[in-house]
Parts: structure tokens; C-alpha cells; sequence
């Protein structure tokens, strides 16, 4: 597997010369803007709603990462016909699929990581003028180590968002991965409720293929524990660990899925 | 055992959304590399070169039909090792430079890194990159690209190198540097597969060729043996050729024509004997001049069988 991590290693780079990072900028001045003008809040609220707002913009901007970035790591090469030259190597197609989506991923952990830092250092300054006892007064503390489950889990979900938008990548045009990568995740948010379509509709073959959606399409709502997390509820390891094989589970089939059809593809 | 073997290689491309239908891009092409050769693979525009070049490198899989590169099936990754390719109209990552790009292709071949350094700056300097070597490739000119393209085909030190079109967008100083690249391959004895429709690279270089038209073989084999059956008279040049013997050699040349003053072209066909009329004016007081074989040229060749092929039943 030489081959799959030099293609992670390039792509990676490559994220870093098109400015991928730059996001991170964006990002740090959000949170720091957002701490100053909600500073006047009742204490503990500010950092309830920093809490909030940094998870929420660490899964927006990941997802605005993992869907523009995933949708042209393959449909850009071929386009390009920079596959050409590279497939002449010895590589093997689904090295150089594997590889590709390793490199996003690896580009999503050090965005994350970089957001998580910054997220627990504005929590870090806003906590600091707060007397001690009414911090006990808060739901959580300030740094609560909990965050990271929910960053964990946003990370899982962007991991499971790069294999949709790879997969597509592998025979669509960008524009129409794009389109489909979006639908799949919007839908994949409200999966839960295609569970219970009977409820709503009488229809028997409305109610086939809402269930058939339930069973095919990612409930990217699992992934989603950021409201428990700043309001102190418990998110369990087994909850954790079951949502971490589920993703597995999914990028295996969808990389699966990707590696098949690049493997049968012509490059006319 | 050849370094390129191919069998019955034949790829169809469907072509039409709603309805679509096949189109045949290659037509049981069947040929064979000796180790050691420069094989130019001729043929105009859209005739099935860089299909075929892409099949051998598995960038498109053949409908029918199977081939080897080095005795292995070209869906053997192992053989990559051991070839070169540069494409038609290269493209590389446009954020990397030069040597960014070699070092990315070094570690795909698993160089370590001393011998990544040696072998890019080995294969930069053999296409005349300079510092250039140091700026990104969205700066280099379409001539550049070309050179990088070979430079990265070269990286490995293959044995069997497919150049698709190599004088592409080069320049004369270009094309001559490229010229004698792949004679210094030859004589290290590596197989040159090159795909080309420009004749007078083949003339300059090539030990064998093969002309394809609308995806079928037209013709293949030696160079010399394919214009040798085409060998269409001889051009006797004479000078100081006095009148009475001009009239007697008349009637036997296809045509005599004054150059300048006494000195005379004279045209002859295939059984001329062109050594007894030689004699015959220099025993008269006539000098020689030049004396050539009138051969068929390797772009009349390439003409007649591209125009039989269209003559044909394309299938």
C-alpha cells in the first residue's frame, strides 16, 4: 500500500497549496467575534452558546471541506488527464481510490483538530474571569472533555461524507456529485423519520421506498450529539463505539462501491 | 520473446445517450516488438494510436483481444516497474514543480530517497530543464510539459518507454533534442513504442513501423523492406552530355530534362539499367553527377495504404 499513501500524502499537500486551510482563519474569527459579542450574556450562557456555535461551524465547515474538496478528488484527475501519467505507475486503481480518500480524511483530522484547539481556547478565555462558584453552577464546565465526543463524531460523520462524495466522484461530473452529495446528506438528516413514513402516509409503495431509503441511505443524524453534549446529557461509550462501526461500515461499502466502478472505467 | 505483443487487440466505444451504439476505435491489431527496436506507430489523426497506447496501458481495457508488455499481461502492475509512458499532451498537477513532480512518481516506484534525488536530477538535466526545475508546471510553456513528460517517463529507467506523440508541441531545437534522446535509448537497447503522424521523425528513427488507418493495421514491418517493394525508377544526373548521346538514350528514360546548360536529369524506370547507361554517357565524355533509386518516400506510403484502408469496408 506504498502507492495509496503517496496518493494520500499528494493529496493532502495539494489541500494545503489550494489554501484549503484558509477555512481555518475563517473559522477562528467567527468563534472570536462570535465570544466578544455575546461576552455581555449571563454568564454561562456565553459559553453555552460558544459551545454550540463552535461544534455547529466545526461540522459546517468540515462538510463544506468534505463535499467540494471529495467531489473533485477523482473527477479533477481524470478530467485533467493527470490520471494518465499516474496510472502508468504502478498503482493500482483502488490504491489510488484508497489513497485519495485517506488524504482527504487526513486533511479533515488536522482541520478538526486545529477547530477543536481553538474551540477549547476561546472556552478557556471566556471562563476565565468567572468565579469559581459559579462555574459549579453551570450544566457542564467550560472545557468539558465531552466536546471531543462530539467532535469524534463530527469527524466520523465528515469521514462518511467524503466516501459519498468519492464515490460519486468516481463517475459524475462535479457539478452533479455536488448535487447528489448535498442530497444524500439532507436527506440522510431526517433518515429517522423515512423509519416511521407510515405513520404520515397510507400509501404501501410510498411507504416501500421510504423504508428502502431508511435502509440504503446514511442516518446522518447519529452522528449528531452536539445538543446533548453542551446541555451535560450523557453520550455513551457503546453509544460512541456502535456509531463508529456504523460509519466503518458505510465508507467500506461506499469505497467498495468506488473502487468497482473506477476499476471498469475507460479513460477515452 | 517481444517486448510488445499484442493479439487480435480490438476496443469498441459505445457513442449516443439515448441509443447508444458501438464504435470500433481499434480493429484486431496485431504486432509485435522485438527488444531493442524503435517502433513507430503511424497513422493520421483518429486512426486508433493512442487508443492502442491506452490499452497497453490499461487506461481503457480492450473489447477482445489481449497483449504483453516484457512476457506479462498488461494488467500486471509488476510490469509498471519496468516502462515509461508519456502521454499525448501531458497534464500534471499544475501547484507542483518539476522536481515536486518526479519526487511524487519516485515514491510511487518506491525509490528511496537518495536515489529519487539522483535519478530527478538525472532525467531533468537529459530534457534540458534547468532552474525552471524549481517554478510550479502552470508557469511551464506546452514545449516545457512535453520535456517534463518525458523527463517523468524516463524516472524510472524503464526498459520499454510509449512515447504518444513525443515531438508534440516542441520546437525544431526541441524536437532535434528529442530525436537524439531516443537514438542514445536505442543504443542502450531499450524498445521505443512511439506514436506519431509526423513521417519524417519515423524516417529519422524508427527500425520498424506500422501505419494503422481507421483503427486497422494498413501495413507493418522494417522500414526498409516496406519501401523497398516500392522502389518506383532511378534519377541518373549528367552533365557535359553531348547531343548525339542524349538522342540515343532517349527512347529508353521516361524522361530527360536540361537542369542548366549541359547538364541533365534523366529519369528511368525500375529496369533502366541504370549502371549500362552510366557506361554508355561516360564512355561518350559525359560526368556523373549523382545516380539515385527513386523510392517510394515513407509519406507516399503512409498515403497508398491509409487510401486503401479507406477504400475499404470500414467494420
Amino acid at each position: 500500500m506504498n502507492a495509496a499513501r503517496c496518493v494520500a500524502v499528494a493529496v493532502f499537500r495539494e489541500s494545503v497549496r489550494d489554501k484549503v486551510f484558509y477555512n481555518l482563519v475563517l473559522f477562528a474569527v467567527l468563534l472570536v467575534g462570535a465570544s466578544v459579542l455575546i461576552g455581555q450574556l449571563t454568564a454561562g450562557q456565553d459559553v453555552k452558546i460558544i459551545k454550540d456555535l463552535g461544534l455547529a461551524a466545526t461540522s459546517l465547515f468540515g462538510l463544506f471541506i468534505a463535499i467540494f474538496v471529495g467531489i473533485s478528488l477523482v473527477s479533477k484527475e481524470v478530467d485533467r488527464r493527470s490520471v494518465y501519467p499516474l496510472l502508468a505507475k504502478p498503482v493500482r486503481r483502488t490504491e489510488f481510490i484508497v489513497g485519495k480518500y485517506c488524504g482527504l480524511l487526513l486533511t479533515l483530522l488536522a482541520n478538526v483538530i486545529v477547530m477543536a484547539i481553538a474551540l477549547y481556547a476561546v472556552l478557556f478565555f471566556l471562563a476565565r474571569g468567572v468565579p469559581p462558584q459559579l462555574q459549579r453552577a453551570w450544566d457542564t464546565p467550560a472545557l468539558d472533555p465531552a466536546l471531543l465526543k462530539a467532535i469524534a463524531l463530527i469527524y466520523l460523520n465528515l469521514a462518511v461524507v467524503t466516501a459519498v462524495a468519492l464515490f460519486f466522484s468516481t463517475y459524475s461530473s462535479p457539478i452533479l456529485s455536488a448535487i447528489f452529495t448535498l442530497g444524500i446528506y439532507v436527506v440522510g438528516q431526517f433518515n429517522a423519520d423515512l423509519k416511521h413514513f407510515d405513520r404520515i402516509v397510507d400509501s404501501p409503495a410510498a411507504i416501500a421506498v421510504a423504508k428502502a431509503c431508511y435502509y440504503v441511505l446514511p442516518d446522518f443524524a447519529k452522528f449528531d450529539v452536539k445538543l446533548a453534549v453542551v446541555h451535560g446529557l450523557p453520550v455513551s461509550g457503546t453509544y460512541m463505539a456502535a456509531t463508529a462501526a456504523y460509519a466503518a461500515l458505510y465508507v467500506a461499502a461506499l469505497l467498495c462501491g468506488a473502487v468497482v466502478i473506477f476499476s471498469r472505467r475507460d479513460f477515452k | 520473446m517481444s517486448a510488445i505483443r499484442t493479439r487480435a487487440l480490438s476496443k469498441d466505444y459505445h457513442v449516443g445517450f439515448w441509443r447508444p451504439r458501438p464504435y470500433r476505435a481499434l480493429d484486431n491489431l496485431s504486432i509485435d516488438v522485438a527488444p531493442g527496436d524503435v517502433f513507430g506507430f503511424l497513422g493520421p489523426n483518429g486512426a486508433g494510436k493512442t487508443t492502442t497506447l491506452k490499452l497497453l496501458m490499461q487506461l481503457v481495457f480492450p473489447t477482445s483481444g489481449d497483449a504483453e508488455i516484457l512476457g506479462r499481461p498488461i494488467g500486471d502492475v509488476g510490469v509498471r516497474r519496468r516502462i515509461g509512458y508519456l502521454p499525448e499532451n501531458p497534464y500534471f498537477y499544475d501547484h507542483l514543480t518539476a522536481e515536486e513532480l518526479l519526487d511524487y512518481y519516485g515514491r510511487l516506484f518506491g525509490m528511496s530517497a537518495a536515489h529519487r534525488r539522483a535519478r530527478i536530477s538525472a532525467t531533468l538535466e537529459r530534457v534540458g530543464i534547468g532552474p525552471e526545475r524549481r517554478l510550479a508546471l502552470r508557469k511551464f510553456s506546452k514545449g516545457m510539459l512535453q520535456r517534463v513528460g518525458i523527463a517523468q517517463a524516463l524516472l524510472n529507467d524503464p526498459e520499454v518507454l510509449f512515447l504518444d506523440e513525443p515531438m508534440s508541441g516542441l520546437d525544431p531545437l526541441g524536437r532535434r533534442d528529442v530525436r537524439a534522446l531516443m537514438l542514445e535509448l536505442r543504443d542502450q537497447g531499450r524498445t521505443i513504442f512511439f506514436s506519431s503522424h509526423i513521417l519524417s521523425d519515423a524516417e529519422a528513427l524508427c527500425s520498424q513501423v506500422a501505419i494503422i488507418a481507421k483503427g486497422q493495421l494498413a501495413a507493418a514491418g522494417r522500414l526498409a523492406d516496406l519501401q523497398h517493394f516500392a522502389v518506383l525508377g532511378w534519377e541518373l544526373v549528367m552533365s557535359g552530355v553531348p547531343a548525339a548521346a542524349l538522342d540515343r538514350i532517349r527512347a529508353r528514360a521516361r524522361r530527360v530534362q536540361s537542369i542548366a546548360g549541359d547538364r541533365y536529369v534523366i529519369d528511368l524506370p525500375p529496369d533502366g539499367k541504370p549502371e549500362e547507361m552510366l557506361r554508355e554517357l561516360t564512355a561518350a565524355g559525359a560526368t556523373l553527377v549523382s545516380l539515385n533509386p527513386l523510392r517510394e518516400t515513407l509519406e507516399e506510403l503512409f498515403v497508398r495504404r491509409v487510401a486503401e484502408v479507406g477504400n475499404g469496408a470500414r467494420p
